[in-house]
């Protein structure tokens, strides 16, 4: 078992979320960051869609009770294990009892701990992802027990790595194809959109909002389909770029398409950052 | 993929648009990871990008399809208690549009509504044709919290929300159905296309859970 004593920010279960139900109205949901969840399974020889944990700005405190191995990929979030610093983005041998918590946040945004097999909570319409109302909350409760499987020795050490990609944590540019919408806006408009530097507002698993506001006289459009990674434009003028729990569907002016790696990058970023938009065809 | 049809509301294009999604569902299974059906679009995400090879592929499907007009699926009755504690804007609601509650809920259970498609919410439902004299346009300010099974007005929209979820529409009574049921298979009963049709139940009969979901072809 795994048992959360302390909660971090906003912790999570995710995989790589929960496909096939959007014609019901069911978000995606799912890892934020795709890239740093799924190299944590890689270094165990996971299968990808292994249920990780998804820690954002601060992570939490958990004790192991039986033996396995993680690793902890994305954001440097000062790992330690029982109060020494544990690396990132290699093996990590846990004994009964150790203790996993996080310091000071030294870079990125969201961090994932895999565990050898997977978490083993319970799967919900295909996926482990936890998305309130479908499980029961959107992150870990206090003293909430998650069950994992135990291995019973370590394998010979191993030297698996994964080096960092400075890029994929301090890239300004947010790699985007045109929405549906896009010709709709006028040349200055898009002129903008593409020569701004914008800045993270509001942000959570749904959405990031940018501060700076695009006025604009757009219709709306009869409600259709949305996707994590699509921008938004509202009357008001705010941008919204939808993350992995959006909606299904909405209303506003889709802009942009962001590409999956650029909803993984965005992932890393926080409140302030400052990001560009460039456009790929 | 995004498809779209003229962008309006109306039932030639939900059921070219339900039609189609079948066919792409029965022939294309192998690589449809989703198909999402809107008013008048459907979105399509495919596991392989070979997309030119794809886009040849439902064209020939669209000009072979044959539209299932007749095809208008279930009328499903469903009840609605529509006492002032559950529906909690109705004295407003009702005053804003200048008509008696009488009269707001005599209009309300009156129409049959199509079912359009499933999204906001899960199980949420995009019901048509609520009548003129019943549009208000959504409050300026949402509430953080409207209950599950709230019935509401939004705009010319009807719905039912399906989870507790925060909300702008004008809630005027309480459906005690669940419309989303995560241990079936698919965890919704309701297509597009279906009729749905309110009736009134009392505050006793909501409380003590009599009630019944009727079920019937709209022609039999």
């Amino acid at each position: 078992m795994l048992k959360v004593l302390k909660l971090g920010l906003y912790t999570s279960i995710q995989d790589l979320g929960r496909w096939g139900f959007m014609k019901y109205g069911v978000p995606v949901s799912g890892a934020m960051d795709q890239l740093s969840a799924v190299k944590a399974n890689l270094l165990l020889n996971n299968n990808n869609n292994c249920a990780l944990i998804e820690c954002t700005q601060q992570g939490p405190k958990l004790l192991f009770t039986k033996t396995t191995q993680i690793a902890i990929c994305g954001a440097d979030m000062s790992a330690q294990i029982n109060a020494i610093d544990a690396p990132l983005n290699t093996l990590l041998n846990i004994k009964a009892n150790d203790i996993l918590h996080f310091r000071k946040l030294k870079y990125g945004y969201r961090t994932y701990i895999a565990v050898k097999g997977g978490f083993q909570n319970s799967t919900v319409l295909g996926s482990r992802s936890y998305f309130q109302p479908l499980t029961k909350s959107n992150v870990f409760l206090k003293d909430e027990l998650i069950e994992y499987d135990t291995i019973n020795d370590f394998p010979p050490a191993s030297t698996s790595s994964i080096a960092v990609n400075e890029k994929h944590f301090n890239n300004r540019l947010i790699q985007v194809t045109k929405g549906p919408e896009f010709e709709l806006l006028n040349k200055q408009a898009q002129a903008y959109l593409l020569n701004t530097d914008f800045t993270i507002g509001i942000n959570n698993r749904m959405a990031y909002q940018l501060k700076e506001l695009l006025p604009n006289k757009m219709p709306s459009i009869l409600t259709s389909a949305i996707l994590p990674g699509t921008v938004q434009l509202t009357p008001s003028g705010k941008i919204l770029i939808l993350m992995r729990d959006a909606q299904t569907n909405g209303g506003y002016p889709r802009i942009f398409n962001l590409s999956e790696a650029a909803i993984n990058q965005l992932s890393q970023k926080r409140l302030a950052d400052v990001v560009q938009f460039e456009l790929k065809n | 993929m995004l498809i779209e049809w003229p962008q309006q509301i109306n039932e030639d294009i939900l059921y070219n648009i339900k039609s189609f999604q079948a066919i792409i569902e029965n022939h294309l299974s192998e690589f449809v990871v989703e198909c999402i059906a809107t008013y008048a679009s459907l979105t399509i995400i495919f596991k392989n990008r070979n997309y030119d090879e794809i886009v040849t592929k439902l064209k020939a499907l669209y000009k072979n399809k044959e539209v299932q007009k007749t095809e208008k699926g279930q009328l499903w009755q469903l009840p609605v208690c529509y006492h002032k504690s559950l529906g909690f804007d109705l004295d407003a609601y009702s005053k804003a549009i200048g008509l008696s509650i009488k009269e707001v809920i005599s209009l309300h259970c009156q129409s049959i509504y199509t079912l359009y498609f499933i999204g906001f919410l899960p199980g949420f439902l995009y019901l048509g044709n609520l009548d003129e004299g019943l549009f208000l346009n959504r409050k300026s300010k949402p509430k953080l919290t409207i209950p599950k099974g709230s019935v509401g007005i939004g705009g010319q929209q009807t719905g039912i929300y399906p989870q507790a979820s925060p909300g702008g529409w004008h809630i005027i009574g309480n459906c005690p159905v669940n419309l989303f049921n995560l241990n079936e298979k698919p965890p919704s009963v309701f297509r597009a296309g279906d009729q749905i049709q309110f009736y009134e139940i009392s505050l006793d009969d909501f409380r003590q859970n009599k009630f019944s979901v009727l079920k019937n072809m709209p022609d039999a």
